[in-house]
Order: structure tokens, then C-alpha cells, then sequence
């Protein structure tokens, strides 16, 4: 009897996760056929994981409000990046210029989650196309502030910045002043693998706020306009309001993200740092199991591990299974956009479903 | 005053006014830069030819009740395939061209059929699993552009001896065939692409007055309506579906003829993104569209990135701002059209 039940669990269990079963059956074959050692694997996740798991959490309160995938983190990173460059020009570097970089990364987000919300409380039902595009026409906006206003409107001199002519900031910033700034505050070495303590404690931090602010009242009303705008609305809850501080909120989040992962990678590459942030950040969501309506802390942590463990052996065991290490590259930003893909097009199909159930039962 | 404006706004959308007065305001700069006003208006015709039938490809999927096709990157894919064929044939000038149409007509057929199944799947979602699955398509096919079978040396790297180039240049092969088709003396101009468009279009204003386009307009516009008399809407969003990505892989071929080469791997990525700025700029909604604004469409859109390059470099050297005046016109009307389609709830 025991046994039974177990079984039956055990294939629950299996079928509430088949994308990340399906994707550590990948990832496995990938770090086999890449030959990669274990250790170099291991140090490499624990790297990546530090850079990217912060923007991967700030996905998670749009979902829970029923917004879908909130690509237009974009935004967001953009918002960090002006901190960034901010402690540049003032030339603040080490602990002090990273927090400096975050709160003035503040107004900015709020901003810019803001006017984000207001437009996506106007395409209800469409958000996630709609803050697609929005990330794309918002790095129009950056280009011309950064190329046009930066030396004519924005009175920045610094040569070691600006572009030769005077106007515009130059493709690459270097950020040396703030490389590791938070990773080696406080980090350990267990057999081999760094540990950046600091970071993770952040990080940590970032995981409690989400589960404690989902507890609160602003919490319980995410939830309630998630499930159904309509009846949250007549039970008095301001949708486009919860709305609005859902996205504010995932969009500072990301702000600060992406400033921990610039300090980890060391260089500000101005006009394309955040092109892929939104992009990468939703696929690694997804592969770790989470879909448009259900994301959890749990889904982020695995979704980053799978998904960089991915990124971290493709070239390898693509020049090693076919010769050529680009098929490795191409396979790995194919399943960034299939599994966004396929997961999309599974949460229209059941929704589809629901709603033809719906409307037979109503005949 | 106010009220020409309010009705100007009224009879032709926002973007259409907006993007006509940016444009009157170029061409005013450039005729002060003293550009050559002739050569632009040239150069814009080129392009406006070149990325034409493109632009159509969104009229049968929009009537259809698709929405924007956003994957109309899988038609272009399609269209290039049947080219790289015909140059591995070695079929050159205008039968090279037609081949390469008649060629990714059956594939843009297929390709159109198996995507039409997902989207009677996904009805209300439509752009955002479209946009994913072109993106997912462009993706999966670079590592087919390394794989297929192609042979012929003026394709393939020349170290190595596998995989296509990047770009593939069409000197010799059709570069140019429709452009030059026809040529009067001292004009310069594109008029065999224009003919070539007008009949596709006209093809296509044909299919919308026949029984079946008739049909498909009325699942389009008000498919439950549609339902209740009888009309199969799937049918006729596959159809519509089709046909769009059809005139996907015809445009690709056209645009490649008089841009002189084929951009494979990621170049279709973000192609569907003009083509669905240029119709929406001519008038069209998500959910409506006819031929004329497709002409008008182009012609804006087209017209405004052609002069908007020199001039706006003249005046800013520095940087790529006419760049980035292209990404802020064209995301910013995808964006409007957006807030009009309305929420779903």
C-alpha cells in the first residue's frame, strides 16, 4: 500500500517537472560529451549563479500578479546601468560606489516601472508582447540619450568615457573600479570552488523579501489579481494600482540586478549590456519549471543552474558531438527562445481549453 | 485649426500624421542641407520596392484574424532556403528568380500549415507565442544553415568546405533582375519591382473579393459571428496563415534581388518587426488592414529611413542616430497599435 503511493507520488512528482527533468537529462549529456572537468563546471555555476539569480527573482512578483513574464526587465537593467555610470564619472569605486550606483539606480527604476505599468495596465491580456516591444523601444530612448544627449545636454566631460568627438558615451566602459566590489567582500574557498558570500547573502536577502512580501496584504492582492482580475476588483482590491507596484517593484529589482552582474563581469559594454537580459533571465525561469502564471523561488534557483550549466558546456560538446563549436552556441540561444516558446504557446493552449470548457458548460 | 488636426487624427491614425509631418520636416532639412533631394527620392523608391511584397505578407494574416504575424520570419526562411537551391542548381537571371519563387512556394505552404495548427491553438495569443516561435525558427535554423547539404563553393565557407556564409552575394546570379527588368532610357528606376508588386497585389485585392476571401474577412473580423453561420474561422485562419507566409518567402526573394544579397543565420531575426511597422504605419490596426495601406506604409516608412540617414548624419557625425531614430519610430507604432487592440478582459 505504502509502496503504491509512493509510485503514484513519485509520478506526480515527475510529471509537475518535466522541463527541468527534460533539461538536467540535457545538461547532463552536455557536461559529459563536453569533457569539461568537474571542478572548472562547478566554480563556473557558482559564478554564474551569483551574476544572474538576482535579476532571475526579480521576475517572480509580475508573474504572481498575473503579468506574465516581465520582459521589459530590460528597463530595469537600464535604470542599473545609469547608477553605473553615474559612479564613473564621479569616480567612486570599491563597496561604497556599488550601493552608491544602487540607490542612485532608485528614482530611475521607479520611473521607469512605473510609466512601464501604466502602459501595460493599457494592454491587459497582452503584457508580455507588449513589454517585449516596450524593452526594445526603451533601448531606442538609451541610445539617444547616451549617444546624443551625454556631452551636449548631459554635461559629462570625462575622456576616459566619452566618445573623442565629445558627445556620446563610448561602447565600452571599463568598471574595474567596482569589479568584485560585492564578490570578494566576503568569499570562501571550499575544496577548490570560490564561494562570493556576500553576494549570496544578497541574494538570500532578495529570496526572503519575495516570500515575505507575498505574505503581506500588497501580497494576498498580487495573488488576488493574478487569479482573476474581475472578482478582485469587485472584492475592492485597485487592480491597476497592485498592478502598477508589482512591475515598480520587479523593475527595481532588476535594476540592482544587473549592477551586481555588471560588478561581477567588470565591463559596462554601454549600448548592449541589457539587450538579452529579459530574454535570459525568463528562459532560465522557465527551465528551472516555473510557466506564465506560476513562478516560486525554487523554480529561479534550478531554472539558473540548468539553464547556465547549458550555456557553460555547449561550445564544448558541440565542437566535440559535430566538430564545430558554433552549432553548441546556436543550440544554446535555440533553446533560449524555444523553451520561451513552448511555453507560451502551452499556457495559450490551456487557456484556450479552459475557456472552451467554460463557455460549453455555460450553454 | 485644431479642428483639421483632430480631423486629420480621425481620418488617418496618429502614426500616419505623425510620420508624414516628420518626414515633410526631413525633407525640408534636406533641401537645406542642399542633399540631393532627386537621389534620395531615388534611393527611397529602391527601398520601398525592395521591402514591398514584405509588407503585403502582413495583410492576409491580419484579415484572417491572426493579428500581426510576427513569425513571419518563418516565410523568409523558406524563401531563402528555395534561393540557396537555385543557386546550388545554378539557375541565374530571372529563371533563377522564378525558380527560387516557384521553390519556396510548397515550402512556405508547409511551413505556414504546421504554424496555422499552433495558432488555432493559441487564438487570443497569437503575437506573443508568434513572436517566440520566429525567434525559436531563426534560432533552430542557424544550425540547419550549417548543416544542409549545400555544395556549390560560392555558398560555403571556403575553409572548411561546410556551412553557408552569412551573406551570400547574388552577383551574377539574379542581383538586381526584377529592378533592371524593365529600363527606359536616363531613369533609374526599380520599375520591374513595382510591376512585380503591383501584382501581387492585385492577386491579393482578387482573393479578398472571391468567396473564400470574403469568408475568411468574416472570420477575421467577428469570429463567433462567423461560427454561428457556419463559417469554418480555423479554415480560414489557416489559410489566411498560409498565404502570409507565401508572400513572406516571395518578399524575402524580392528584397534580396535588389539588396544584391542573401543575409542568412540571424538576419531574419528582426525583419518581421519593419514590415509590421510599415503596414501599421500606413493605417492598419491589428485587427484591420487593406492594400492601400500597405502602399502607404512602405512608402512612409520606407522613405523616412532612407532620408532620414544622410540628413541625420549631416547634422550629428557622431553615432548612429539615424539608427536609432529607425528603432524608436518603428517599436513606438507596434507599441500604440498595442494600447488600441485592447485588453482581452
Amino acid at each position: 500500500m505504502k509502496a503504491m503511493f509512493s509510485k503514484k507520488t513519485l509520478i506526480k512528482l515527475i510529471r509537475s517537472n518535466m522541463v527541468p527533468l527534460l533539461f538536467f537529462v540535457i545538461c547532463l549529456g552536455g557536461v559529459v560529451a563536453s569533457k569539461l572537468s568537474f571542478l572548472y563546471i562547478v566554480n563556473e555555476i557558482v559564478n554564474r549563479l551569483d551574476r544572474n539569480l538576482f535579476l532571475v527573482l526579480s521576475l517572480i512578483i509580475p508573474v504572481v500578479a498575473g503579468m506574465g513574464l516581465n520582459f521589459a526587465l530590460v528597463i530595469g537593467a537600464m535604470a542599473g546601468q545609469i547608477g553605473l555610470i553615474a559612479i564613473k564619472v564621479w569616480n567612486i569605486g570599491g563597496i561604497l560606489g556599488l550601493f552608491l550606483a544602487m540607490l542612485i539606480s532608485v528614482p530611475f527604476a521607479l520611473v521607469f516601472g512605473y510609466a512601464t505599468g501604466i502602459l501595460l495596465n493599457k494592454t491587459k491580456g497582452k503584457e508580455m508582447i507588449t513589454s517585449l516591444i516596450l524593452g526594445f523601444f526603451a533601448m531606442g530612448l538609451y541610445q539617444l540619450v547616451f549617444l546624443l544627449f551625454v556631452g551636449t545636454i548631459i554635461p559629462i566631460k570625462n575622456p576616459e568615457i566619452v566618445l573623442p568627438g565629445g558627445i556620446g558615451l563610448k561602447n565600452a566602459i571599463d568598471l574595474s573600479l567596482i569589479q568584485y566590489a560585492l564578490d570578494n567582500l566576503l568569499s570562501i574557498n571550499i575544496v577548490g570552488v570560490r564561494i562570493p558570500v556576500a553576494s549570496f547573502i544578497l541574494i538570500g536577502l532578495l529570496c526572503l523579501f519575495t516570500k515575505f512580501i507575498l505574505k503581506t496584504k500588497i501580497g494576498q492582492d498580487f495573488r488576488a489579481v493574478g487569479q482573476d482580475m474581475h472578482v478582485a476588483e469587485v472584492a475592492g482590491i485597485d487592480v491597476d494600482r497592485t498592478r502598477l507596484v508589482a512591475i515598480t517593484i520587479s523593475t527595481l529589482l532588476a535594476a540592482w540586478g544587473q549592477i551586481i552582474f555588471l560588478q561581477n563581469i567588470g565591463t559596462l559594454q554601454t549600448y548592449s549590456s541589457h539587450e538579452q537580459v529579459g530574454m535570459f533571465a525568463v528562459a532560465a525561469i522557465l527551465v528551472g519549471g516555473a510557466s506564465v502564471t506560476k513562478a516560486t523561488i525554487s523554480n529561479a534557483i534550478i531554472g539558473t543552474i540548468l539553464f547556465h550549466t547549458l550555456f557553460i558546456v555547449s561550445p564544448n560538446a558541440g565542437k566535440n558531438l559535430f566538430g564545430d563549436p558554433q552549432i553548441g552556441e546556436f543550440f544554446r540561444s535555440f533553446v533560449a527562445y524555444g523553451v520561451i516558446a513552448l511555453s507560451l504557446a502551452l499556457h495559450a493552449i490551456q487557456k484556450n481549453f479552459d475557456a472552451n470548457i467554460r463557455a460549453e458548460s455555460a450553454e | 485649426m485644431k479642428n483639421l488636426w483632430q480631423k486629420l487624427v480621425d481620418k488617418y491614425g496618429y502614426p500616419k500624421v505623425f510620420i508624414t509631418i516628420l518626414l515633410i520636416i526631413l525633407l525640408i532639412i534636406a533641401i537645406i542641407q542642399k542633399q540631393s533631394v532627386y537621389g534620395l527620392l531615388k534611393d527611397s523608391l529602391v527601398r520601398i520596392g525592395m521591402n514591398s511584397v514584405l509588407v503585403l505578407a502582413m495583410v492576409p494574416s491580419i484579415v484572417s484574424g491572426t493579428g500581426l504575424n510576427f513569425a513571419l520570419s518563418i516565410g523568409i526562411i523558406c524563401g531563402l532556403i528555395a534561393g540557396c537551391i537555385t543557386i546550388e542548381m545554378n539557375i541565374v537571371g530571372l529563371k533563377g528568380f522564378l525558380t527560387a519563387v516557384l521553390i519556396s512556394i510548397p515550402l512556405s505552404v508547409m511551413a505556414g500549415y504546421l504554424y496555422s495548427i499552433l495558432l488555432n491553438k493559441v487564438k487570443g495569443d497569437e503575437m506573443t507565442v508568434g513572436t517566440y516561435m520566429g525567434f525559436s525558427v531563426v534560432s533552430l535554423m542557424c544550425i540547419g544553415w550549417l548543416l544542409l547539404p549545400f555544395r556549390n563553393p560560392e555558398m560555403v565557407w571556403a575553409i572548411g568546405g561546410r556551412g553557408l556564409r552569412t551573406t551570400i552575394t547574388l552577383a551574377n546570379k539574379y542581383d538586381k533582375v526584377l529592378d533592371r527588368l524593365i529600363t527606359l532610357p536616363n531613369v533609374d528606376l526599380p520599375i520591374g519591382t513595382f510591376l512585380f508588386f503591383a501584382v501581387c497585389c492585385f492577386f491579393i485585392w482578387l482573393f479578398l473579393r472571391s468567396k473564400t476571401g470574403i469568408a475568411m474577412m468574416a472570420a477575421g473580423s467577428n469570429p463567433r459571428f462567423a461560427q454561428a453561420s457556419g463559417i469554418n474561422v480555423d479554415k480560414y485562419r489557416t489559410i489566411g496563415t498560409i498565404l502570409s507566409m507565401v508572400l513572406g518567402g516571395i518578399g524575402i526573394l524580392v528584397y534580396a534581388q535588389s539588396y544584391g544579397f542573401f543575409q542568412l543565420y540571424t538576419g531574419p531575426l528582426m525583419m518581421p518587426f519593419a514590415a509590421i511597422s510599415a503596414i501599421l504605419i500606413g493605417g492598419a490596426t491589428a485587427r484591420k488592414a487593406s492594400i492601400s495601406n500597405v502602399i502607404a506604409g512602405v512608402i512612409l516608412f520606407q522613405s523616412l529611413l532612407t532620408i532620414s540617414l544622410p540628413v541625420i548624419n549631416r547634422m550629428m557625425p557622431e553615432g548612429n542616430l539615424s539608427e536609432v531614430v529607425r528603432i524608436i519610430v518603428s517599436n513606438g507604432v507596434i507599441l500604440y497599435a498595442l494600447t488600441r487592440v485592447g485588453g482581452n478582459e
